[in-house]
């Protein structure tokens, strides 16, 4: 079990530089800073001296091997926009993303195991045809619409919820509503599927010759094998879930890291997008790390395996 | 389900096929329907109202929906300036049709290249590729999306090229996936034996059972990035004015919300249904496609009920 | 026929399956009964609908597609498809108990089989957590399970084929079952293995007084198990009686026929090849060695498929290579065809190291030697027609035949292999196991081979089928001169084919000798084990007492 954590951590590590090198370079393919940060009618001169005053002055391969280095000694550099050290920027708004994320996909996956396996133990009745339609349109949805017309009906017309910023309880719920739509649609399939994949296997003929009802059926025997490729899609979607908090941030006002990084990008603050990239990442891979655990921890021919 | 031996008999009755199927099902004849219509809209659509999209008109600034005062053109409102909805959605459905299916060709032949290779030849390279799609997989398609627009700077083929680079994962694994299960079958050892040189194995022999697939997640995938391009165009950094897709129309009337509602919930609403009119015949041909399940679009309802009691 | 105080009574059962291309009849109008305490067979090939007659039994059809149009099936009375869910968990598993082919897929993958067995007792109220517990330990014991204590603690893949199946006969039995549905229990398992089920299953009906509905399509399993026998053909009873009667003279037409399938005892191939004749392969010290995938920090482990195997084979023989699962027997076909490199020995072919060859002269290598391939469903490109697949080797090797003479030529090929030439230009999916076998046999021929390599070429076949390949076979060496490799894990299936016999334990030779001597006069006590663990008919077995 070890080793196996030992070498996912290696190959994850991998993946983070080469994702790290890869986010350095087209950084700097978006143009020169200084005219952002400067005045319009700022001279040549001062920009010049802006640059060279940053060290974006320098050849790009020298640019690199320095923040190589101040890597190593785990400075990430200045937000430039905001004057602060990129780090403590990006770690102050990881939590609140976090939070929202976590809390999102908890009750995605809890509301999809259950309306996925009662869908699944009728396919065809009535139930089943609605749990799919409603779980495809969760699916389907552009969450940027959805939360543009969530505004519209709770806080506009109806004025029962904020329509953005943090604070009160009330603020939780439309950002949590619209960000768990698209995981519990997609969930929703692949439980279902997955669930009627199992009560076809032998043994689950086995369960009924034994005597078992139906319900434990489901339930007890099923449910466990049919949640094995849930959780794959599950650490899957954790990726495509920060796509969902950029949008959401944006609209909602929410000061996590998906709307930072969107900052970062348009006032092109190197130093801001290159940690908030990091911190996303290695939080992607820890992550996935827990889902292989997790997978592990459901299916014993996995941990026989690694041992 | 072995039959005696000796020559095998005429079927009893031709079973019917996916076309007749598809309409014995409500839901999946209303998605097939609509999406026949969406797609003559964008094909012969802006030829016909092309330039009602386009032309000002001061005298239906905001005009509501279904007020019938302006013309039919006009049933579902104007936008500030005047402009037809129903003109703008023909030609933004033109657009953001043609950039998804340009997208998904491009992730198609790419990713199912690679994964060819990936699956066939074994070696550095094919784990190289596989790491490389491992990293697109697993960092959020829609910031590096972001990233690489932003320092491209937004156009159409760096649109669709973004979009196409985002989703190549998908094929290549699946690609890769479907080859390394097809090359461990016997005919494909039959072949070997036969002395089958290495280009008509993998043309003659793995690429005709796979390509099947690969077609269908790409028919899958394209509400994926009908979604991907439309959240872009949404956060100003797919399309471009005056070019405008049905994402970037979502964008536009963020602003009038509170005036003018239906100049953001039209365009939405358009997004919603033809993904969703997609994903609901995905999950049918998923059905369909499955020997298991099959039976459950061709029985008739009054069998079915029947035995069940 | 029925009598009033059976166990069981089937009484006119009839069962559909519906599906778009209409009702499918998989049990018609079938009737049978089963006393206490004996052992019914239930008879017939593939698709006969013997396993559905008594899925019906448990209520394991699923409704729909399926459809149980007419019949009763009464239990002591009781009519059990009229029965209440309820009251249908309560009988399942109680009074009646099944066990399937190919038990790993049968247990839960995720639970302990601990956890599996208790639950039998616990979902009838039997028994709770740690009473149940040792209950279930107990009858791990019962069925031969070794150190139950630590095992009972174990997943379903921990254990071997035999053991799961033992498992499952553990669950089946747990409540004390007055009936057994056992439905081919042993056709997964290796012919040593499946002797033990055998005997594990004759043990409890004797201790516990079990009837037993056995359900085969193995004639020997058959006989070695029945008191009494029904034959089944497409969903219809052919014939019923008492087993000895009805092997000894069979009536139906169907049964006769699928009796012939039996190897004859009385004779051994031999159709007289000159010692003396020139080795056309020959076999020297042949060894792969697998490397199972390394860990980081784990040292690779290496497998000896193969070791050290030699062999000659002249012209025109037929030399059966004979083993159970994992003896290494397919990966030696798979090396003389360069389909897996050999990890050391040579393989020399008409004098020419088949390892050594370079491009162009395993070319030529391809056209002379053939292989036919176990599952006659993937070994064809569903995609190819029939003509197509044939006339591949032509399109490889273009100087073997003009094209303008394919289409007449694939005629000639489909008529020596007891098809119709207008077969060319159908799909193998519109073909039956056998016929598919057949026209891979065809594509075998096509560049004229002079040895054909066949690995467990009639294995997925029906009985019956099974016969008829290997005649056509024989037919054909004996009209082309052809030599064969024929490798198989059933070693009664050779003795009328074979010339000689060589026989495989866990990668290396235990004996070859000529097929006359091996039955007669097996040298290792593993060769003897094989011959005598194919299973003999009931009434010639000795009564044995209890160990």
């Amino acid at each position: 079990m070890f080793t196996y954590v030992f070498r996912r951590s290696t190959q994850s590590m991998a993946a983070v530089v080469a994702l790290l090198v890869l986010v350095f370079f087209l950084a700097r393919l978006t143009g020169d800073p200084a005219y952002l940060y400067l005045p319009l009618d700022s001279t040549e001169a001062q920009r010049q001296a802006f640059n060279e005053l940053n060290g974006f002055d320098d050849p790009i391969y020298i640019q690199f091997f320095r923040y190589l280095g101040d890597l190593a000694q785990l400075d990430f550099g200045t937000a430039l926009s905001r004057n602060r050290p990129a780090m403590e920027v990006t770690l102050e708004a990881f939590p609140e993303t976090l939070k929202l994320a976590t809390i999102a996909m908890a009750l995605a996956l809890f509301a999809a195991a259950v309306v996925g396996s009662l869908a699944a133990a009728r396919p065809g009745g009535v139930f089943d045809r609605l749990a799919t339609t409603i779980s495809l349109a969760g699916a389907s949805a552009p969450d940027f619409w959805v939360a543009i017309v969530a505004i519209l009906v709770f806080a506009v017309s109806l004025g029962l919820l904020p329509t953005s910023g943090t604070g009160s309880a009330l603020h939780w719920i439309m950002p949590i509503g619209v960000l768990m739509l698209r995981p519990f649609g997609l969930l929703t399939q692949v439980v279902r599927g997955s669930m009627m994949g199992v009560l076809s296997q032998p043994y689950i003929k086995t369960a009924r010759a034994k005597g078992v009802a139906r319900r434990r059926i489901i339930f007890v025997h099923a449910l466990r094998n049919a949640l094995l490729p849930v959780i794959t899609v599950a650490g899957d979607l954790m990726a495509s879930l920060v796509n969902g908090a950029v949008v959401v941030e944006t609209i909602f006002g929410w000061p996590g890291i998906g709307k930072l990084m969107i900052d970062a990008i348009v006032r092109r603050d190197f130093a801001l997008i290159q940690s908030t990239v990091l911190v996303t990442a290695v939080a992607i891979f820890v992550m996935n790390i827990v889902i292989d655990l997790i997978y592990a921890a459901v299916d014993p021919r996995i941990r026989h395996q690694q041992t | 389900m072995d039959k005696a031996e000796g020559a095998s008999g005429p079927k009893p009755k031709r079973p019917a096929g996916p076309l007749r199927l598809v309409f014995r099902d409500p839901l999946a004849a209303c998605a097939v329907v609509f999406l026949i219509f969406i797609a003559l809209c964008a094909l012969v659509g802006p030829v016909v109202i092309g330039d009602l999209a386009t032309t000002p008109n001061f005298r239906a600034r905001n005009l509501a929906p279904f007020d019938a005062s302006m013309g039919p053109a006009y049933f579902l409102g104007a936008d500030t300036l005047g402009r037809s909805l129903a003109a703008r959605l023909v030609v933004g459905a033109q657009n953001t049709l043609g950039i998804a299916a340009a997208a998904v060709m491009c992730s198609l032949f790419l990713g199912g290249t690679l994964g060819l290779v990936a699956g066939y030849a074994r070696g550095i390279g094919s784990t190289l590729i596989l790491r490389l799609a491992d990293v697109i997989m697993s960092f959020p398609s829609l910031l590096l999306a972001l990233i690489v627009l932003y320092s491209l700077g937004p156009s159409i083929p760096n649109l669709i090229l973004v979009l196409a680079i985002t989703r190549i994962p998908i094929y290549l694994r699946t690609m890769r996936a479907e080859v390394l299960e097809v090359r461990e079958r016997m005919f494909v050892g039959a072949a070997t034996a036969l002395g089958a040189s290495h280009a008509r194995i993998v043309f003659r022999h793995i690429a005709p059972v796979v390509i099947p697939t690969m077609l269908t997640i790409g028919a899958i995938d394209f509400a994926t990035v009908v979604l991907a391009e439309s959240s872009l165009s949404f956060l100003g950094l797919g399309i471009q004015s005056p070019e405008f897709t049905w994402g970037s129309m979502v964008a536009t009337g963020r602003g009038y919300l509170s005036t003018a509602w239906w100049v953001a919930f039209w365009p939405g609403l358009m997004i919603l249904l033809t993904t969703l009119s997609l994903n609901i015949l995905s999950s049918w041909w998923r059905t369909y496609a499955d020997p298991h399940q099959r039976w459950r679009l061709e029985l008739p309802r009054r069998l079915r009920r029947r035995i069940q009691k | 026929m029925t009598e009033k105080n059976s166990l069981l009574t089937v009484e006119n059962l009839t069962v559909d399956f519906h599906s778009a291309a209409g009702a499918f009849r998989a049990v018609n109008d079938v009737s049978f009964h089963v006393e206490q305490g004996e052992t019914l067979v239930i008879l017939g090939e593939s698709g006969s609908g013997k396993s559905v007659s008594a899925s019906a039994v448990m209520g394991l059809i699923d409704t729909p597609p399926g459809e149980i149009v007419s019949g009763r099936v009464t239990y002591r009375g009781t009519d059990v498809t009229r029965m209440s869910e309820e009251r249908r968990m309560a009988f399942n598993g109680s009074k009646v108990a099944v066990i399937f082919q190919d038990p790993l897929s049968h247990l839960n993958p995720v639970y302990t089989i601990g956890w599996q067995l208790d639950e039998v007792y616990e979902v009838h109220g039997k028994a709770k957590g740690a009473e149940a517990r040792r209950r279930s330990i107990e009858v791990l014991r019962r069925v031969g399970i070794p150190d139950p204590e630590t095992r009972v603690d174990w997943y379903p893949h921990q254990f071997s084929g035999g053991q799961r199946q033992r498992i499952m006969i553990g669950m089946a039995i747990a409540l004390g079952p007055e009936l057994l549905i056992a439905d081919e229990p042993t056709t997964a398992l290796d012919v040593s293995v499946q002797a033990q089920i055998l005997d594990l299953l004759k043990e409890l009906q004797r201790e516990e007084g079990l009837a037993i509905v056995m359900i085969t399509h193995d004639l020997e399993v058959a006989a070695n198990m029945a008191d009494r026998v029904i034959v089944m053909n497409a969903g219809e009873i052919v014939e019923q009686g008492r087993a000895r009667d009805v092997f000894a003279a069979p009536q139906h037409d169907y049964t006769r026929r699928l009796m012939s399938a039996l190897p004859d005892e009385s004779s051994y191939a031999d159709h007289g090849i000159a010692k003396t004749a020139e080795p056309i392969l020959q076999v020297r010290d042949l060894s792969k060695t697998f490397t199972l995938s390394p860990g980081l920090l784990r040292a690779p482990k290496s497998l000896r498929a193969v070791d050290s195997v030699s062999f000659d084979l002249r012209a025109g023989e037929t030399l059966g290579i004979v083993g159970e699962s994992g003896s290494g027997k397919s990966t030696i076909a798979k090396m003389l065809l360069r389909l897996t490199n050999a990890t050391s020995g040579e393989a020399l072919f008409h004098g020419n190291d088949i390892f050594e060859m370079d491009r162009a002269a395993l070319l030529k290598f391809r056209r002379r030697v053939q292989m036919v391939f176990q599952d006659p469903f993937s070994s064809m490109n569903p995609r190819m027609s029939v003509f197509s697949i044939i006339s591949e080797p032509w399109q490889i090797h273009p100087d073997i035949l003009e094209k303008s003479r394919w289409r007449a030529r694939v005629g000639e090929l489909l008529e020596m292999v007891g098809l119709k030439p207008e077969h060319a230009d159908r799909f193998p999916h519109q073909f039956s196991g056998g016929q598919r076998q057949r026209i891979a046999i065809a594509r075998a021929l096509a560049c004229d081979p002079e040895l054909i390599v066949c690995d467990e070429a009639v294995s997925a076949l029906d009985v019956s089928i099974q016969m008829q390949i290997i005649e056509l076979l024989a037919e054909l060496r004996d009209r082309l001169g052809l030599a064969y490799i024929f490798i198989t894990h059933d070693l009664p299936i050779v003795r009328n084919f074979a010339d000689r016999i060589l026989v495989m334990q866990a990668g290396q030779v235990v004996e070859m000798q000529q097929t006359e001597a091996i039955f007669r006069r097996p040298e290792q006590p593993y060769t003897r084990m094989l011959i005598e663990a194919s299973p003999k008919p009931k009434w010639e077995q000795p009564k044995r007492i209890p160990a």
